[in-house]
């Protein structure tokens, strides 16, 4: 019985994580180009998404 | 072979764009930048990514060049100081066409990120209260039950309130109207559902549905988010294509200079310099200079037209040949291209409001759902007398009816069937696009640019002499006029033998003339061309060009429209679908005579552009269910009106943005298949609909008797899910129309004239 007092926040715990993961992907512009970051690991230019290089701003 | 090796010698597209356009079109993203968006049909692979991005990143001025693989598009930084680097013209030197993408037009589309957000949300909820729930169905006692209830509330409530608030305002909004939609059957079940469990929860009772709340929306999203998918791929990839209307004007100011001024700053008065290959942008009158015009998009003419000073040019005629200075004699909101829109939005408050099959099962749905409920509630008190239990009872009636398989039934086989079509090149808008084409009973083609490519194609094919055709053909090499190009492509085809001549110069509105040694050849129109005296060729047709020698004509060349490829196996598909087929053309009466005879159907000629929309009206008053295909300005309203509508991708931004469907690809088969394909779907739409019925005929007696619990619950909810789902899956397997018309394709290929052989 006293188990489920850590398993469970555990399971949850790994649960958010999974969820706030799939989260910051979504608004940092992963699934923008699927089939472009299919082919960009062959390049040798960076290969960050579009969006995150518009934050950090040009230079 | 490189997959992506271009083909070189893509004749230069009939607009250029220019440094004012480019800066126009583009967004300033602060820090002195300037952003671009190009759209490149062209992109194929990794090589071609790095082949632009390399380019581009080379010219001077650009600090960032991106590019989107899946958009099939570029994002291009540049420095706002400097003139905007040439990409479009750098582009296409490596081979890449490339147009303007307007990003101004709309901001990122923020739906589908919230759709996205919603699903994650449910389905992290979902599976959590899945997993606690199954403890509980395996018997757990009543604390580690109580426990594992109040937890499950707990990741349920914000889950439900994050992920569920797309239903409740659907339902809202339409509940506020006096309707009803799916979603307020949804709402109606999934906020019950979590209250009785809340309720239970409180009370330490056995049964709560949280997972059963849940995991609904956890499918609907799924869903909802397919559909919203299928119409914005389908609305990108249509915005995606060249667009045509031009978004300014070189204007010519009084003090002698000239600005490029947006379209809609042009006033009545302004004089424009329209250099050629420009489309007109507001309706003017001519006041210098001498062309030819295209004004197959306007009116649906197919023959080039000539103009000289004095003449009236509609908005969006092309100027295929010498430079013109006009006199704009309207405002852009006030020319032929709004004109037409006020056309369309006249045929659109004309017809009948079409309501989703979805939305007219649920307007039955509801009601039936939520009196049984009512019964069984009523049926209960009377029976036992225990508010509790009756209550328990009917709520568990409403969640084991709750629309989810009927919710996913109808977005399922639209989603799979909007994906077959995205194959072959067809764009669908909406689901509700794909039931209305399903229903069609006649199709009413326009003639120029549907039927045919609005492309001119030498006639008489091989029976025209070699010899002059090859003269004709070098001279004509130095246009772009449609006609010479004709001759330049009949020209090579033939493998007539070069034939070497100097000085080609162009006579906009008359012809080319061109020098070898002390002869003068002249190609172009019979007056022009032949010296006066010249007795007149015995054929001599209006639209026809004459090739003469020091003012003696040595041959004469007549064209025609070239039919779209399989047009013919189109109609004859069509026509064995029973489907009634007309062609509505603003052209003259003899080449839609014509074509129309060749084809076979019957055929209205010189309809003005409001004429085809009351015809099309009145096809739809008398009960008939109409397909309009078309692609001028001048079929806008008839699109509109009819029951559904096609446009190919050459169509005018307004008939493609006004069209249910676009094709892609020049091929007119497009249009029996989309049919099919629509056909089929709505046949498999009705399956599934009787599969959810069937389901709740069976499901509701066994929760009006009082069995079920949160188990039976979830097995039957996902299961019906899944057997929908399933079922629309089956629309993958189906034959393709065009593995079915390939003993047609090879019957009709034997027997052909002149104006079917184009390849």
């Amino acid at each position: 019985m006293i188990d489920y007092f850590y398993l469970i926040p555990i399971a949850l715990l790994l649960g958010v994580i999974g969820l706030g993961a799939f989260l910051w992907s979504l608004r940092s512009g992963q699934y923008e180009d699927l089939d472009g970051a299919a082919e960009r690991i062959l390049f040798e230019r960076e290969d960050a998404p579009v969006r995150q290089q518009r934050l950090s701003g040009p230079e | 072979m490189d997959c992506c090796a271009p083909d070189a010698d893509a004749a230069p597209l009939d607009r250029r764009t220019n440094d004012d356009e480019l800066r126009l079109a583009s967004r300033d993203i602060g820090g002195g930048l300037r952003q671009t968006e190009l759209a490149i049909p062209g992109i194929h692979c990794g090589g071609c990514v790095q082949r632009i991005e390399k380019t581009l990143d080379k010219l001077p001025g650009v600090m960032r060049a991106r590019v989107n693989l899946s958009t099939k598009r570029a994002t291009i930084h540049w420095r706002a100081d400097e003139k905007s680097p040439p990409f479009i013209s750098t582009l296409s030197a490596i081979g890449f066409e490339a147009h303007l993408y307007d990003v101004g037009a709309d901001d990122k589309d923020g739906t589908l990120a919230e759709l996205l957000r919603a699903l994650a949300v449910a389905g992290f909820a979902a599976s959590n209260i899945m997993l606690l729930s199954v403890a509980i169905w395996s018997g757990a006692e009543p604390a580690t039950r109580d426990l594992f209830h109040w937890i499950s509330a707990l990741i349920a409530l914000p889950a439900l309130a994050y992920s569920g608030r797309i239903f409740f305002r659907s339902a809202w909004r339409s509940l506020r109207h006096g309707q009803t939609n799916m979603d307020v059957p949804i709402s109606i079940g999934v906020l019950l559902a979590f209250g009785l469990s809340l309720y239970e929860t409180l009370h330490h009772g056995p049964h709560a549905y949280f997972d059963a709340s849940i995991s609904l929306l956890f499918f609907l999203l799924i869903g909802r988010t397919l559909d919203h998918m299928m119409r914005e791929r389908a609305r990108t990839a249509v915005k995606s294509l060249a667009c045509l209307a031009p978004r300014g004007a070189l204007i010519l100011q009084t003090d002698g200079t000239n600005a490029y001024v947006p379209v809609n700053e042009i006033t009545p008065g302004m004089t424009i310099l329209l250099a050629a290959g420009e489309r007109v942008p507001v309706d003017a009158r001519v006041v210098k200079g001498q062309s030819e015009l295209d004004c197959s998009l306007v009116s649906g003419e197919s023959a080039p037209q000539h103009a000289s000073a004095g003449f009236l040019l509609q908005a969006g005629t092309l100027n295929l040949t010498g430079p013109l200075t006009i006199v704009a004699t309207a405002a852009a909101k006030d020319s032929f291209l709004a004109e037409m829109v006020r056309m369309m939005e006249a045929a659109e408050s004309g017809r009948s409001i079409y309501r989703r099959l979805a939305d007219r099962a649920s307007r039955l749905y509801a009601p039936v759902v939520h009196l049984t409920a009512l019964l069984t509630f009523v049926g209960w008190m009377i029976e036992t007398g225990n508010v509790h239990q009756s209550l328990t009872v009917a709520i568990a009636v409403l969640i084991i009816t709750c629309p989810c398989a009927l919710g996913l039934a109808v977005p399922m086989v639209h989603v799979v069937a909007a994906r077959r079509l995205f194959e072959d090149g067809i764009m669908v808008k909406d689901g509700g696009a794909l039931e209305r084409l399903a229903e069609v009973d006649t199709v009413v083609f326009d003639k120029t640019g549907t039927m045919t490519l609005g492309d001119p194609q030498l006639a008489g094919g091989d029976t025209v002499d070699c010899e002059a055709l090859a003269l004709a053909a070098a001279i004509a090499s130095h246009s772009r006029h449609p006609y010479s190009r004709a001759l330049a492509a009949e020209g090579s085809r033939r493998l007539c033998p070069p034939i070497a001549l100097s000085g080609a110069s162009e006579h906009p509105g008359s012809g080319l003339e061109a020098h070898a040694g002390a002869t003068v050849y002249r190609l172009g129109r019979p007056e022009w061309a032949l010296a006066n005296g010249e007795p007149k060729f015995p054929d001599l047709q209006l639209a026809s060009v004459v090739l003469s020698k020091d003012g003696r004509a040595v041959a004469t060349f007549s064209f025609e429209d070239r039919l779209r490829p399989d047009a013919r196996e189109a109609v004859a598909a069509l026509a064995a679908d029973d489907l009634a087929l007309e062609i509505l053309s603003g052209d003259r009466e003899e080449p839609v005579r014509l074509l129309a005879s060749r084809l076979g159907i019957l055929h209205i000629s010189s309809v003005s552009p409001g004429g085809k929309a009351r015809h099309v009206a009145s096809m739809a008053a008398a009960g008939r269910k109409v397909l309009m295909v078309g692609d001028g300005l001048n079929d806008t309203p008839a699109l509109v009106a009819a029951h559904a509508s096609m446009a190919p991708a050459s169509a005018v931004d307004v008939g493609r943005n006004a069209a249910d469907l676009v094709f892609l690809r020049e091929s007119l088969l497009a249009v029996p298949q989309a049919i099919e394909i629509a056909r089929n779907a709505a046949w498999l739409v009705r399956q599934n609909l009787v599969l959810a019925v069937g389901y709740n005929l069976i499901a509701v007696p066994i929760a009006v008797l009082g069995y079920v619990t949160p188990l039976i619950a979830a097995l039957a909810m996902s299961g019906s899910s899944l057997l929908v789902v399933a079922n629309a899956l089956r629309l993958r397997g189906w034959r393709r129309t065009r593995d079915r018309l390939a003993p047609l394709r090879r019957l009709s290929a034997v027997p052909q004239t002149p104006l079917g052989s184009t390849r």
